[in-house]
């Protein structure tokens, strides 16, 4: 789905070739500062590589819209920002940013329980704990039903029980939806017991 | 003296206490007072405060001496040509009021949105709603025409400033909006709006307290020179008007090119 060669970004990454494949879950391990969030950011057009290529579905990364890509290969960041209202406004302004017209078999309270938040899509959005915003953020996520999700650590606010709940729901609607899935973790435990593929990348280059 | 038209009402000039130079020498007194207490307190800043008063003082009798020149010979070029003059010292002190390195990208949209929403509204306003004729006539025109400049200079510092703060101060939240597909212009709505509003505020202040907390400058030149307040204050309603209008447009194009120029051609963020 992805080709990565010969890619560079400032001093901050540096990769010869990688392939991620579609409907494969692939985490992404490493020291902090390593150039893991660029990885993620050159997928989705967030950043441009200095240097190489990288092709999506066989086509250059630069021949898509930015936006369309985007729309497509959806990122949720390690600090998600939460938008001004309630959590059902969160929603809605997603659809209303992205475009997106919301699948009937798709409804927010399931999203939240997706995500185990147990809380009235009436309530204030930012008045939700570290924990509970970056699930919303997440649901906001899947609400999109994106081709790719890239993930950026989405669980470093969460206890260990919840974090790999949150992982196994995310994997199992990636799996059941044919979905593909990128995620950056700081667990090994958990990419060992979820992911298809590891990749370690370390001081910008992938070392395993 | 009948001298005239302001859509139909006659304006008679009353008599004017003309200050004799050696009356104007006493209201140096208050520069001598804040110097004494400047020094008293160990404050400092006296040469600032003397090299503000001789500037003053230089600008306004080389302005007096030119607007007499131009009054007397009135003409179209040299009304233009003030206004072009106006326009650049304007352009030129927002450029000193930002606080932080612009790109030239967005110095050349500045320029162009104050040069173009300036000109619109002086058009429109000195046509339209005061009807001058000739069109030129730069006892009107140009005090009309800094009027309007002056505060759109303001507005435009303040939109600059706020988009600018906006955009450094929601880096996380902009980029999160473009991340789950929005548009550039989307994700940079609110900071945009935000920066409008704030940049249009002060006028908006400023008419909220007109004539009850203080009275504006344009109408208590008017009735000093001699003008009925009910002349002064349909002027003064006038130019207030004249001065949100140009202060809405330039800051609307300012800040609806400007946001733009913060995104590259990827659509990415670029700050």
């Amino acid at each position: 789905m992805f080709k990565i060669e010969n890619v560079k970004f400032k001093d901050i990454l540096n990769i010869k070739k990688v392939e991620l494949d579609k409907n494969m879950i692939t985490a992404i391990l490493g020291s902090s500062g390593g150039g893991k969030t660029t990885f993620l950011k050159l997928l989705n057009n967030m950043i441009t590589a200095d240097q190489g290529k990288i092709t999506y579905k066989g086509q250059d990364i630069e021949s898509y819209d930015p936006v369309a890509l985007r729309r497509e290969v959806v990122m949720l960041p390690q600090d998600p920002e939460i938008f001004r209202g309630s959590i059902k406004d969160n929603f809605k302004i997603t659809e209303e940013i992205a475009d997106k017209v919301i699948s009937k078999n798709l409804n927010y309270e399931e999203l939240l329980h997706q995500v185990s938040l147990t809380q009235n899509l009436a309530n204030d959005a930012q008045k939700l704990s570290g924990g509970e915003k970056q699930r919303l953020a997440l649901a906001r996520v899947m609400l999109l039903e994106p081709e790719v999700l890239l993930l950026d650590e989405p669980s470093s606010s969460l206890d260990k029980i919840t974090e790999e709940k949150i992982i196994k729901r995310v994997v199992d609607y990636v799996s059941k939806n044919d979905r593909t899935l990128i995620m950056v973790t700081h667990s090994l435990d958990i990419a060992e017991k979820f992911a298809d593929r590891i990749i370690n990348i370390e001081a910008g280059k992938i070392v395993k | 003296m009948s001298i005239i038209n302001f859509k139909g009402v006659k304006k008679v000039q009353s008599d004017i206490i003309n200050i004799q130079l050696i009356q104007l020498v006493f209201a140096y007194i208050f520069v001598l007072i804040l110097l004494f207490i400047v020094k008293q307190k160990d404050i400092g800043h006296k040469g600032e405060i003397l090299l503000a008063s001789v500037r003053m003082t230089i600008q306004l009798v080389a302005v007096g001496f030119i607007l007499e020149y131009v009054f007397a010979n009135q003409n179209p070029y040299y009304s233009l040509l003030i206004l072009l003059i106006m326009e650049g010292f304007a352009i030129y002190n927002i450029y000193g009021r930002v606080n932080v390195e612009i790109s030239k990208e967005l110095k050349m949209i500045i320029a162009g949105s104050m040069f173009l929403g300036t000109s619109i509204s002086i058009f429109f306003f000195v046509l339209a709603v005061v009807g001058l004729d000739p069109w030129f006539r730069a006892d009107y025109f140009i005090p009309l025409s800094g009027m309007l400049i002056g505060n759109s200079m303001t507005g435009i510092s303040l939109g600059v400033n706020h988009l600018i703060d906006g955009f450094r101060d929601n880096k996380g939240l902009i980029e999160n909006y473009l991340m789950l597909g929005a548009e550039p212009e989307t994700a940079a709505k609110e900071i945009s709006n935000r920066a409008f509003y704030n940049a249009v505020l002060p006028t908006i202040n400023s008419m909220m307290g007109m004539g009850i907390v203080f009275l504006p400058g344009m109408m208590t030149g008017q009735i000093l020179a001699g003008a009925s307040p009910i002349i002064a204050i349909k002027y003064q309603i006038a130019i207030m008007m004249g001065i949100l209008g140009s202060v809405t447009l330039t800051v609307f194009f300012m800040v609806e090119r400007g946001a733009k120029t913060f995104f590259n051609s990827r659509k990415q963020l670029n700050i």
